[in-house]
């Protein structure tokens, strides 16, 4: 125990802030995210932490909210990116792309308005996170509006699904596509929006790609894939809190590696592990049928030819 | 505003604008546009590692930049693209994170590469930077049709016995050398600009792709020349202007679609 802990891991005050605001984020994250690599719209996804970066420095400058910021800046992106292009995925991609391009000029100039503070700090705080320095209104604030995108997850369950599965049955069936597919995008905006803020941009992203897309290499319907997703996220986010802390006490000089570092590692080394051929074989045997219904329609289903 | 250092400027910036605007032409017509942002993004952790050890930078930047790029293609034949690419930027940059954290004197340096110093370039620097430049320009006109067929027809591009992720690591290795030149310049964040605005633009003005290649270089070149001269008349940051005009060119390229298209409409009624 006094192994794998170093001393004082429990009492510490910012460790529990950390773990209680980490398992939030994770499971918030696990919950779009299955949605978000289903629909492959993992570039808007990193996308938007840099867009709300850019809020974020907005908001400094102008002495307003920087959750506000983060927010509002990364739905405005969103909306931009659905305004811009919807129908085709590569045309989807290039707006991306330009509203990425637009929102780090903006950025540069934010960042240029606002350097009477020391602005190489802030960029290194939004990109590389401090978990640790959490303080009880991130939490209270990450809980309402983690609880806010569940729900609207949660009404937008079955619509979601079937346009992610095949947006023509779901038309069909008089599914509003367009109108679904606008409303997840605003729900990725916000989860993006707080996830950013709360534990910085690479975190963000990790936490809302990687534990989704291991969990649906080895699961065969969404809502285990969603359980599956948080459960990798919140142990990811943990350990990483625990390394991080321990490291401290690793070497010599004291000097402890960041917590996005391990976490990052943690989450790409379950991705690999998921893509082991034997292990997706073993799952894929134990339920042979019901293939379909969690893969999206040609691209994925290209993808999935090519790995077999 | 034509002398002293702006003399580098205007050189490394005219170098800098005709390869992100060739690259960017595949970019765009391949829909890469997420590893165009990953791989320099990504690179950003081999600077900081390079001034860890003690190295030239540009070293560590080449060699993530090219790893950054071999490992999207490999891991993206394996699973969805998109995942890939995004789970490879985080890590790049987790490790650039770690890197960081073991060092706090270079710090500033590393930052800056994430919006690059245009009217910081050093005249020895250029010559370099001119030499990966050719390399790319030639490499993109080696792959020109591969790429293009590849992109466009991918079933006539197999039938002509083509391998399409050859090809596709190929581009990315392109891609990861152009990154490795423009980030010490432009930086990170707005290479991508330069990468995807002007060409994007481009492809709505004309269908034929060799047009299409020229128009992009062109725009590219005027996005990068105006916003020098603006950054230079009115002391705001490069950067902004670059990523502003960019998605400027982009819109005004949408609209001209737009018009043009009810133009034939009309026509065709008449």
């Amino acid at each position: 125990m006094q192994l794998l802990f170093e001393p004082g891991f429990f009492s510490n005050a910012s460790v529990r802030g950390a773990l209680v605001l980490g398992a939030i984020v994770a499971v918030v994250s696990a919950a779009v995210g299955v949605f978000t690599v289903l629909r492959s719209q993992s570039f808007a996804g990193h996308a938007l932490t840099d867009v709300a970066t850019t809020g974020g420095a907005a908001a400094t400058y102008y002495g307003v909210s920087v959750l506000a910021g983060f927010i509002s800046a990364s739905v405005i992106g969103a909306g931009s990116i659905e305004a811009i292009g919807t129908h085709r995925v590569r045309r989807r991609d290039i707006a991306t792309g330009i509203v990425l391009g637009a929102a780090t000029g903006l950025s540069a100039l934010f960042l240029w308005l606002d350097s009477s503070t020391s602005t190489t700090g802030a960029t290194q705080q939004i990109l590389f996170g401090s978990i640790f320095s959490v303080t009880g209104s991130t939490v209270l604030d990450a809980s309402i509006l983690g609880a806010a995108i569940l729900l609207v997850v949660a009404l937008l369950w079955r619509p979601l699904l079937l346009s992610a599965v095949s947006t023509e049955i779901a038309a069909a069936r008089g599914i509003r596509t367009k109108l679904i597919g606008l409303l997840f995008t605003l729900a990725l905006a916000v989860t993006v929006g707080l996830t950013s803020i709360a534990i910085g941009s690479i975190l963000s992203t990790a936490l809302l790609i990687g534990p989704a897309a291991a969990a649906l290499r080895v699961t065969r319907t969404v809502v285990r894939a969603v359980s599956l997703a948080c459960a990798l996220g919140i142990a990811a986010t943990w350990l990483g809190i625990l390394f991080a802390y321990d490291s401290k006490y690793w070497s010599s000089s004291g000097n402890a590696l960041p917590v996005s570092f391990f976490i990052v590692s943690i989450v790409f080394f379950l991705y690999l592990l998921t893509g082991l051929p034997a292990l997706r074989r073993r799952f894929a045997r134990r339920t042979p049928t019901s293939v379909q219904g969690t893969r999206p329609a040609p691209q994925a289903a290209s993808a999935a030819m090519r790995t077999q | 505003m034509f002398s002293g250092f702006m003399v580098n400027a205007w050189e490394i910036s005219t170098i800098v604008a005709i390869v992100a605007g060739m690259v960017g032409f595949f970019v765009v017509l391949r829909g890469s546009a997420f590893p165009a942002h990953a791989i320099p993004n990504g690179a950003f952790a081999g600077a900081a590692g390079a001034s860890l050890v003690g190295i030239d930078p540009l070293v560590g930047l080449g060699v993530f930049s090219l790893l950054a790029a071999l490992g999207i293609s490999s891991l993206g034949r394996r699973g969805r693209p998109d995942v890939a690419t995004a789970l490879a930027l985080v890590m790049m940059l987790a490790l650039g994170a770690a890197f960081l954290s073991q060092t706090r004197e270079f710090e500033p340096q590393v930052l800056g590469l994430l919006f690059g110093d245009l009217f910081g370039v050093e005249t020895r620097k250029i010559l370099p930077i001119a030499l990966l430049a050719v390399v790319c320009v030639l490499a993109v006109a080696t792959l020109f049709r591969p790429l293009l067929l590849t992109s466009l027809v991918p079933e006539v591009a197999m039938a002509r016995g083509m391998r399409p992720h050859l090809i596709d690591t190929a581009f990315l290795v392109v891609l990861a050398c152009a990154t490795t030149m423009t980030v010490p310049v432009v930086g990170a964040l707005l290479i991508f600009a330069l990468m995807i605005g002007p060409p994007a633009a481009a492809r709505c003005f004309t269908s034929r792709p060799g047009v299409a290649l020229g128009a992009s270089v062109v725009l590219a070149l005027l996005a990068v020349w105006s916003s020098i001269a603006c950054a230079y008349l009115s002391n705001w940051p490069v950067g902004f202007f670059v990523g502003t005009f960019c998605a400027g060119l982009y819109a005004i390229g949408r609209i001209y679609e737009v018009l043009a298209a009810a133009m034939s409409r009309r026509l065709a009624l008449r």
